[in-house]
């Protein structure tokens, strides 16, 4: 049998932290804790990047110290536009002890969003569909597809708000959309799944200020092949999406137009690399 | 009349150092606090705030968060942990400007005195003696209440280069029953000047 997974240890001085932050989620390049902001009774996202042992110790603090730093930039922007984004509450890049001896890693502590990933929401609803959707007469199916054309109406507003803002997330997929859940949060919906709610982007890992269309429109591509292959039956409803985000803010349009060619030959421009 | 001084064990920070905040109105020794501090006495070594500058709680605890933490790692950029208490303060890399703008002056009525368990030595009864036998002003609660009829929002703003957010507007304001806008105002300015905060250096 495989040993159980331990995570790093954590850095200072989140191992003075009672209780412990608890482990969410792990990626290739970082680690997501939930724990407490710096009120005890408020709760916070922490994301460690660790140092990579097999990179050289100088390069390794240089890139994980710039990723951090764009992805707090890109954050605290985003915050300052008024789009729905976690705020960065507290951040250190700098790692700790030597230069080449210490720990290369960087932490950013965040606020807690309270809520479903719209992937976990929507795979609910059609496993749900794919269930009942035979007994549901007209008028019920039809309620049912506007609830998700609700939502993909909003993605595409709150997506819109972030290329208004000059920042692409370069790693658009509903695993990186939520719903902060309303303070009332009971459904109407015989799914008995809520899909009310502020749509909120997380993990801008991969991000980056850019306005040009070209960026902006591989954001929704990537979304756009996401979907198609994550969520079969809410694909018809992609469309809604896009309209949210035509009316969203006034170079929309050249974004939409630039996103048809990227759809006939993929997300990589060049045929280098 | 009795001190008001809040002991905090800022989480992630080591139960060993606790921070001991009290916020005063009506001072009336500042010029004699802020000299006592450019003579580095030593007796006096706080973090001399001006709380018309403070929009909140959050906002005075992440700037002593990011003081101690630097502190911890041994990367201060000033004198001690209290001045860089006051420097964590800016949104930008200046030291002198960050004592001019965030720290007390001669004219400070409301001010935010912070002060660090570095040594064993300093406690909650150690400080409030101190504080007693050496602050003449009117204690009053560090909340978000107090807080909120003391800070100069604009002058908050401008230094934060946040003016295009969204005021929140004063407590009594008719045209804002529910309030809920002014809520929304006020954390949108709160955690948009955290993020400052956060990045400053970077």
């Amino acid at each position: 049998m495989a040993p159980e997974y331990k995570p790093p240890a954590l850095p200072s001085p989140f191992t003075n932290t009672t209780p412990a932050p608890t482990l969410l989620a792990q990626g290739a390049e970082a680690h997501v804790y939930k724990t407490v902001s710096l009120d005890p009774s408020i709760p916070a996202a922490l994301k460690i990047r660790p140092s990579k042992p097999y990179r050289h110790p100088i390069l390794d603090r240089r890139l994980t110290r710039q990723r951090i730093i764009q992805e707090a930039r890109c954050l605290v922007k985003l915050v300052r536009e008024g789009v729905s984004v976690p705020a960065v509450l507290a951040l250190d890049w700098e790692g700790q002890g030597g230069e080449e001896s210490g720990w290369g890693g960087a932490w950013l502590l965040m606020e807690w969003i309270e809520g479903p990933l719209v992937r976990v929401v929507l795979e609910k609803w059609e496993a749900w569909m794919k269930k009942n959707a035979a007994t549901l007469d007209p008028s019920q199916l039809q309620t049912e597809e506007d609830r998700v054309r609700s939502l993909m109406k909003r993605i595409g507003h709150t997506i819109g708000g972030l290329h208004k803002a000059g920042v692409v997330h370069g790693d658009l997929t509903t695993s990186n959309l939520m719903l902060r859940s309303p303070v009332q949060n009971a459904t109407d919906s015989p799914t008995g799944i809520s899909m009310d709610g502020d749509v909120v982007l997380i993990d801008f890992g991969l991000a980056s200020q850019s306005a040009q269309d070209e960026d902006r429109a591989v954001d929704l591509y990537v979304l756009e092949r996401a979907i198609g292959s994550t969520h079969p039956r809410s694909e018809p409803f992609f469309e809604e999406m896009l309209h949210g985000y035509r009316e969203s803010y006034k170079g929309a349009t050249a974004t939409l137009k630039r996103l048809e060619d990227v759809r006939m030959r993929g997300r990589k421009r060049s045929m280098l690399g | 009349m009795a001190l008001k001084l809040e002991t905090i064990n800022i989480p992630h920070l080591p139960a060993s150092l606790p921070v001991h905040v009290a916020l005063y109105r009506n001072v009336q020794n500042s010029a004699f606090l802020r000299q006592q501090l450019l003579a580095g006495n030593s007796e006096f070594e706080y973090a001399l705030i001006d709380a018309s500058m403070v929009l909140s709680r959050a906002h005075a605890l992440a700037a002593v968060f990011r003081a101690v933490n630097d502190y911890m790692n041994n990367r201060l950029k000033s004198r001690n942990v209290h001045s860089e208490i006051v420097f964590s303060f800016n949104p930008t890399n200046n030291i002198a400007e960050s004592f001019r703008k965030f720290g007390i002056a001669d004219s400070t009525k409301d001010l935010l005195v912070v002060k660090v368990s570095v040594t064993p030595e300093i406690t909650h009864d150690s400080v409030a003696a101190h504080l007693e036998s050496s602050i003449e002003g009117t204690s009053v609660p560090f909340d978000d209440l107090t807080l909120s009829e003391i800070s100069d929002i604009t002058k908050i703003k401008k230094l934060y280069k946040l003016g295009a957010l969204p005021s929140p507007a004063a407590k009594a304001d008719p045209s804002q029953p529910n309030g809920t806008h002014t809520d929304d105002a006020q954390r949108q300015l709160e955690l948009s000047m955290l993020g400052a905060i956060a990045l400053r250096g970077s």
